[in-house]
């Protein structure tokens, strides 16, 4: 948003914008904020654990060893304990961070992809175009979005790639509310005028010229996405709607550890830290970006 | 005024239609045959033909979507696979505990977020500003049935004060006969059943309004009238309450009302830890004995609630803020 008042301003003075974020600006303005940094570092502990899982996991997080059942934290060398079947927890938990992190991108990504698309056309071209979009997105925002989301995929099924799609399609319209709103004010500088006047299509208007002012807001709901889509993902889980065994799932390692709550309650808590501990990662980050992005605005 | 209800209320109705529209074609996502995949792949032929029958799927797409629609303005949802009963019947039954739920959450949650937001905001930048704020960060980030789990093994496996599963008498019975009898018994069960998914369901929404609180009261506190007021002499908790907060309440109205909507869907997971016997709870009850008319009769009835509430905050908040009305 505002690299969008940045080309006003360039426009004033007759430069006519190339392109529209510049990323060593935007990673300059990032490092300057506590809620980015820590964030940022939360995500990086989550990164390195679901790349490295291999190498930082202490055991086979799906070998089964019933006679190390239920074992408590620091108990023969499992340090977070085993669960009912006797997998090390821990292992489990770090090979989980992959799965989180796998349906987090891949479902934001289908998203944004679908959201900014069609923002992109409602924003640009108005008229019933608009009507019929927004409506649509009435719509869906007239479904709490977890019931959409375990209604679609009591539906499809559970698994990874029915949870990925159903995450993606309720949670489209967060991008495509923001991106239309910022087309329609795009569209009415002068840069765009003039890109139509040289005889621009409409597809490079909208993919060159508006689309680049537009993703400073799309950085900030993908972030803050990506925290809601690991929630949704582990409660799908934990509801045995989503990813299913023996595949290492938070959500799915903590409704297993519902059961053994007063025999092994480590089994319901661990997992829930390490869902907390990546959200509220994420959820930093996206707050400290979207500060900083606004605070620029107002500057400029 | 009025031009502004009617106005709201006519866009409400194609959302209406739209919401029946996408739950209809719920039950034609599901890949390949429903009917064997809801009955399972030991069905005889009789079965899987009645089950076409009952679920209309021998009609073309269009009767389908006709016949729903109409069954649905008489208020008829179908019947259950599983239970054979109508669904409407299943919904009458249980919607009341999850309504129940959902009003005890918000009322937890207005009255932790209500304190917070204010001290957060009139102490800005102190220690109970960064605690609040802490508070607000973790609530929004900690998944619901994880904090159920955590309260579950704090308050019933550790210090073994509250139940961990199902529902006393509904609340208000309970305070009826309370009344009535001068036994506290039935309340206090009722209280102590509600008080753990309850507080598991107002944590996020008390953390997200503790946030609004903040920032309404933030902007109120720079304007003009309340230096004014205090230059005047006015006491401090007077400025905040009376001139503050009050007109801090327009964003907040709105977020309350947007809450309410979400804890019915958060109540889904609530219920399913707590074992609370609401509409959530059957929810996933018909999920796993893949009973779908119950499924697809429950998501609509949330929806409209959720659109009805949403609806009803608009209303609302152009009723406070006029200005919204020339919008």
């Amino acid at each position: 948003m505002e690299l969008s008042k940045q080309y006003q301003t360039e426009n004033q003075t007759g430069t006519l914008p190339k392109k529209g974020f510049d990323f060593k600006d935007f990673f300059q303005l990032i490092t300057q904020s506590k809620s980015v940094l820590i964030g940022g570092a939360f995500v990086l502990v989550v990164v390195i654990c679901a790349i490295f899982a291999p190498v930082i996991s202490t055991h086979d997080p799906y070998e089964m060893n019933m006679s190390e059942r239920l074992l408590t934290p620091m108990e023969d060398g499992h340090i977070l304990g085993t669960d009912q079947y006797g997998r090390d927890l821990f292992s489990r938990i770090i090979y989980g961070a992959r799965v989180s992190l796998e349906v987090g991108l891949v479902s934001v990504v289908l998203a944004m992809v679908i959201g900014v698309t069609l923002g992109l056309v409602s924003g640009y071209y108005g008229g019933w175009v608009d009507t019929l979009i927004m409506r649509v997105v009435d719509i869906f925002l007239s479904f709490p979005v977890l019931l959409l989301a375990i209604a679609l995929v009591a539906a499809l099924g559970p698994g990874i790639e029915n949870v990925i799609l159903a995450l993606g399609f309720v949670y489209w319209t967060n991008y495509a509310r923001i991106v239309r709103a910022n087309v329609l004010a795009i569209k009415e500088e002068e840069y765009i005028q003039a890109a139509k006047t040289i005889g621009s299509n409409d597809f490079r208007i909208i993919f060159l010229n508006i689309l680049p002012n537009c993703l400073a807001p799309i950085v900030v709901v993908a972030t803050l996405g990506l925290g809601t889509a690991i929630v949704s993902e582990a409660t799908l889980s934990f509801l045995g709607l989503g990813i299913q065994p023996p595949e290492s799932s938070w959500g799915w390692t903590l409704a297993f550890g519902m059961k053994f709550i007063r025999e092994a309650p480590h089994l319901s808590v661990y997992p829930g830290l390490a869902i907390m501990f990546t959200v509220l990662g994420f959820n930093l980050l996206g707050d400290g970006i979207r500060d900083l992005t606004d605070s620029k605005l107002k500057r400029n | 005024m009025a031009t502004f209800i009617v106005k709201r209320f006519f866009q409400f109705i194609p959302v209406l239609l739209g919401i029946s529209i996408l739950v209809f074609f719920l039950l034609h996502l599901i890949p390949g045959d429903p009917a064997l995949t809801l009955l399972g792949q030991d069905a005889t032929k009789e079965d899987l033909e009645r089950l076409r029958n009952v679920l209309g799927l021998n009609e073309p797409l269009y009767i389908q979507l006709m016949v729903f629609l109409k069954n649905l303005f008489q208020g008829d949802l179908g019947i259950s696979i599983f239970q054979d009963t109508p669904v409407i019947t299943l919904i009458s039954t249980h919607l009341p505990a999850t309504l129940e739920l959902a009003v005890v959450a918000m009322i937890i949650a207005l009255l932790i977020a209500i304190p917070l937001g204010i001290i957060s905001a009139v102490k800005q930048f102190s220690w109970l500003d960064y605690g609040s704020m802490f508070f607000a960060q973790i609530g929004v980030s900690m998944p619901v049935f994880w904090m159920g789990l955590l309260l579950i093994i704090g308050f019933s496996v550790n210090l073994n004060i509250l139940p961990s599963f199902g529902r006393g008498e509904p609340l208000l019975d309970a305070f009826v006969q309370t009344i009535q009898t001068g036994n506290l018994f039935y309340l206090v069960d009722s209280l102590q059943h509600i008080i753990l998914p309850a507080f598991t369901l107002g944590v996020m929404s008390a953390a997200l309004i503790t946030r609004m609180v903040r920032s309404a009261m933030l902007e109120v506190l720079k304007e003009d009238y309340i230096r004014t007021a205090e230059a005047k002499g006015v006491r401090g908790i007077v400025v905040i309450m009376k001139h503050a907060f009050r007109n801090a309440l327009i964003p907040v109205v709105t977020i309350v009302g947007l809450q309410f909507g979400n804890l019915l869907g958060g109540a889904i997971v609530t219920e399913t830890v707590f074992a609370w016997p609401g509409i959530g709870r059957l929810v996933i009850t018909a999920i796993s004995q893949r009973d779908f008319p119950v499924v697809q009769g429950c998501v609509l009835m949330i929806a409209l609630i959720f659109a009805l509430i949403n609806l009803i905050v608009d209303i609302l908040y152009a009723i406070i803020n006029p200005k919204i009305q020339q919008g």
